[in-house]
């Protein structure tokens, strides 16, 4: 073990501080990172694909993917690629993005945090791995890629036509539609987070953070790392 | 007798072009500078014999050739509509239950042409579906994405994809023919004349002689079928029993497009993107108001203080 990295072996994978100046935390392992674009590719190219189809205005999109037809036929196995993909994801962090009571007073003082006002304010200093506002973004995801992959089976009429009735299908169209204007908003959130807290997109294109960063945004997460985790001395 | 349609002078004749368009389907039209009639096609159920010409004149004119299936139990053949059978025969076995008479419902399905269509209202492909100034709705198949919003969006079932090439099918009206001045297939064929066509004032001239007929033969209830919730249709039906079309094979008794669909296409498409264009603007303008959320150098030296404490 080299001697600038601090507790590697004790550390969660992916997870370790390098002393220097300044000091690197790796946040993220490549494998999580590769999951994470796959995702994020596949949920930018159904966005485009559906909204070529959701607005007449924005049909022209559908060019991008070699005409309507083509469009109708692969927006569905993007989104069955993005499914399992974002499984993966979940797998990775969903014990991470369990609500804490911490998360609750964070999103009671929503105002301080967007009003880059929460470094004055002691209770929303001590951040774990994830704040309320990331983890959800992460339930909101889960919803309603689970919505979308389930109302999208039942208009995938190329396959599932005979499934279900006319009324479901409308039903479904509608779910559908709903939940991806719900989703691109989320989306648009946590893609406007990373650019404002600046020193976050590194955490996904490199996997590490800068010490100041860690120290700022998520304070708690940095001194498990330090110490050791969260487990109390035995 | 409504008399045959003769063949017209075909020198004379000029095909629906872009200035006949009322509605085409993800666009807007223009309005059309000179309207052509409203035309229409009335099929008599209380003079169908359930022959089948008329279907087998629409496989004939369209060159359509429906694969050998199986039968059922009952005269329906093929059971219900397909991508190549654009219009089938249902047959209804019903006894009234006031004579306890059986009565044959032989009802010609196929679409109805609707002046509100839900098809062309759910179809996201500019120009996939189309309405002429005559009241016809005809499928572009070059524009068809196969979607099957168009199946969504029909409050009576018509429109089916093709397995082969993913496109929508349902009857044209025989827009090809009745363009150049002729009748649909189907009603040139039809040996009873249970299916006229013409212009819809003379269509529903036509059905009004027909009900009083049917009505002093002890058909109370008979009746025309042009339902107003759909702003009336181009293909309506002369019914016996008019006050229930439910017993016609399930002939919607008030069609329209589902509440369901008119919010999909309607207030939820604007809703839907002023609500992400709200988000965007908001994070433009709180990075334009607050600035970025930087990582100062206090926060390094803390960071930096923290893990050399720790070592």
């Amino acid at each position: 073990m080299s001697a600038d990295e601090m507790r590697a072996d004790e550390a969660k994978p992916g997870e370790s501080v390098h002393r220097g100046d300044p000091v690197v935390v790796d946040r993220y392992t490549a494998g999580a990172r590769i999951n994470h674009w796959i995702t994020a590719a596949c949920l930018i190219l159904l966005a485009i694909s559906g909204m070529a189809l959701f607005h007449p205005s924005l049909f022209g999109l559908t060019a991008l993917f070699g005409g309507g037809q083509a469009t109708r036929a692969i927006h569905p196995w993007i989104g069955v690629v993005l499914f399992f993909s974002f499984s993966g994801l979940f797998l990775r962090f969903w014990r991470l993005n369990l609500w804490k009571g911490a998360d609750t007073t964070w999103l009671a003082r929503l105002n301080k945090v967007l009003g880059n006002r929460d470094h004055e304010d002691p209770d929303l200093v001590e951040i774990g791995k994830y704040n309320a506002g990331q983890k959800m973004v992460f339930w909101g995801m889960t919803l309603l890629i689970l919505t979308l992959i389930g109302s999208g089976l039942v208009i995938w009429d190329e396959y599932f036509a005979s499934y279900t009735t006319i009324t479901q299908k409308r039903l479904a169209v509608l779910l559908h539609a709903g939940a991806a204007v719900a989703i691109i908003c989320i989306w648009i959130v946590h893609v406007y987070a990373a650019i404002w807290v600046r020193g976050t997109i590194s955490a996904m294109t490199k996997g590490q953070v800068t010490g100041g960063w860690a120290w700022r945004h998520h304070r708690k997460w940095l001194r498990e790392l330090v110490t050791g985790g969260p487990r109390p001395a035995e | 007798m409504f008399p045959p349609i003769p063949n017209p002078d075909l020198k004379a004749a000029t095909k629906f072009g872009e200035k006949d368009l009322i509605r085409r389907s993800a666009s807007r039209v223009a309005e059309p500078a000179q309207k052509l009639t409203p035309m229409a096609k009335l099929i008599d159920v209380s003079k169908c014999i359930g022959c089948k010409a008329c279907q087998s004149a629409c496989l004939e004119w369209n060159d359509l050739r429906e694969p050998v299936g199986f039968n059922d139990g009952t005269y329906n053949n093929p059971p219900d509509l397909t991508p190549t059978s654009l219009t089938v025969m249902k047959f209804t076995e019903w006894v009234n239950p006031e004579t306890r008479n059986l009565e044959w419902l032989i009802r010609k399905d196929g679409c109805m042409h609707c002046a509100d269509p839900g098809c062309l209202k759910a179809c996201p492909a500019p120009g996939a579906i189309v309405q002429y100034s005559n009241g016809i709705v005809d499928f572009v198949h070059e524009n068809c994405i196969g979607c099957g919003y168009c199946v969504k969006g029909c409050p009576f079932n018509i429109p089916r994809i093709s397995k082969a090439d993913s496109k929508a099918y349902k009857c044209t009206l025989c827009s090809d023919r009745v363009s150049v001045g002729q009748g649909p297939a189907c009603a040139k064929a039809c040996p009873t004349q249970a299916i006229v066509f013409g212009t819809k004032d003379e269509m529903k001239q036509w059905a009004d002689g027909r009900i009083k007929d049917l009505k002093s033969r002890g058909y109370k209830n008979a009746g025309l079928y042009d339902p107003p919730g759909v702003g009336g249709t181009h293909v309506m039906y002369v019914l016996h029993h008019a006050d229930q079309p439910e017993i016609y094979a399930g002939l919607p008794r008030d069609p329209r497009i589902s509440p369901l669909v008119e919010i999909w296409k309607g207030v939820a498409k604007y809703a839907g993107l002023a609500v992400m264009g709200a988000f965007a603007v908001f994070g433009v303008l709180h990075h334009a108001v607050m600035g970025p959320n930087r990582v100062t150098r206090e926060d390094e030296s803390a960071a930096k203080q923290l893990t050399e404490t720790q070592s």
